[in-house]
């Protein structure tokens, strides 16, 4: 039978796998995915705790909190990128090292 | 066929849809890949949202990071690179220390979810959820969905105010 293990497992593997995007890649776009992994695997664990809580609710209403707050982190994240890349012409993050462009 | 046993397979197809495609996205070298990776990992989230019985929050899933936040990422792809430039590769660094803290992380995160005893208070699902959380959403918490959408307003203007063009 499928349990709340189950889905806490699937969520700490894209937790992880997450983790391993943010960390390695040097790619601005290609982090922001890691980060979104991270986000969704968080959503996981909040509804499958809400679900095995005799249907309280406060865990899906979390989830659509980090869903407002991912849309937002996206957009601004990807303004900031293509600001970047407008004035460094790279969207490698090793470049992006000084404060003043 | 025994439904139960229908339902864990397709169960386990959505699980390894999400867990592999995620890999995808973190190990694969052409963006462009990763970024479609990526739409089969919030599809499979979503499936994962429908067997959790939260019929609301898969629509969501599927509307906001399908239909939205995936397209501003590929948006983002296409527009930080030269459209000639066919081959979209992405450079990793410190892969193996990662690798190692990473399965790290994951032993220890899956050990101690194994390990602990879960207070589970009884599984509930199969009811629409759709007007119960709308009910929440204006009684109960009020406050934080209006701050939510102040939150996406300033996202707004501040998404527009950062890549607007300086004239000067």
């Amino acid at each position: 039978m499928i349990g709340l293990t189950h889905y806490l497992i699937i969520g700490a593997a894209l937790f992880s796998l997450g983790v391993m995007g943010v960390l390695t890649r040097k790619n601005a776009v290609n982090v922001l995915m890691g980060v979104e992994l991270i986000l969704n695997s968080a959503n996981i664990n909040l509804v499958a705790f809400s679900k095995y809580s005799a249907g309280n609710l406060n865990g899906q209403i979390f989830a659509i909190f980090v869903i407002v707050v991912a849309a937002a982190e996206a957009a601004v994240a990807l303004a900031i990128i293509l600001s970047m890349y407008r004035i460094l012409k790279s969207v490698n993050l090793d470049r992006a090292d000084t404060l003043k462009g | 066929m025994d439904t139960n046993l229908l339902i864990q397979v397709v169960f386990y197809c959505f699980a390894v849809v999400v867990v592999g495609s995620a890999a995808v996205v973190v190990f694969s070298r052409n963006l462009i890949r990763s970024a479609v990776a990526l739409l089969f990992t919030f599809v499979g989230v979503a499936a994962l949202y429908v067997f959790l019985g939260a019929d609301f929050l898969a629509a969501t899933q599927m509307v906001i990071y399908v239909g939205g936040i995936l397209v501003l990422l590929l948006f983002g792809v296409m527009l930080t690179h030269k459209l000639y430039d066919l081959n979209l590769r992405s450079e990793t660094y410190q892969f193996f220390p990662a690798m190692v803290v990473v399965a790290g992380l994951f032993g220890v995160l899956v050990t101690f979810l194994i390990r602990t005893r879960w207070h589970a208070g009884g599984e509930s699902g199969g009811v629409p959820t759709t007007a119960m959380i709308g009910g929440l959403l204006l009684r109960d918490y009020l406050l934080p969905f209006e701050a939510a959408s102040i939150l996406l307003l300033i996202a707004l203007i501040g998404a527009a105010m950062i890549v607007r063009r300086r004239s000067e």
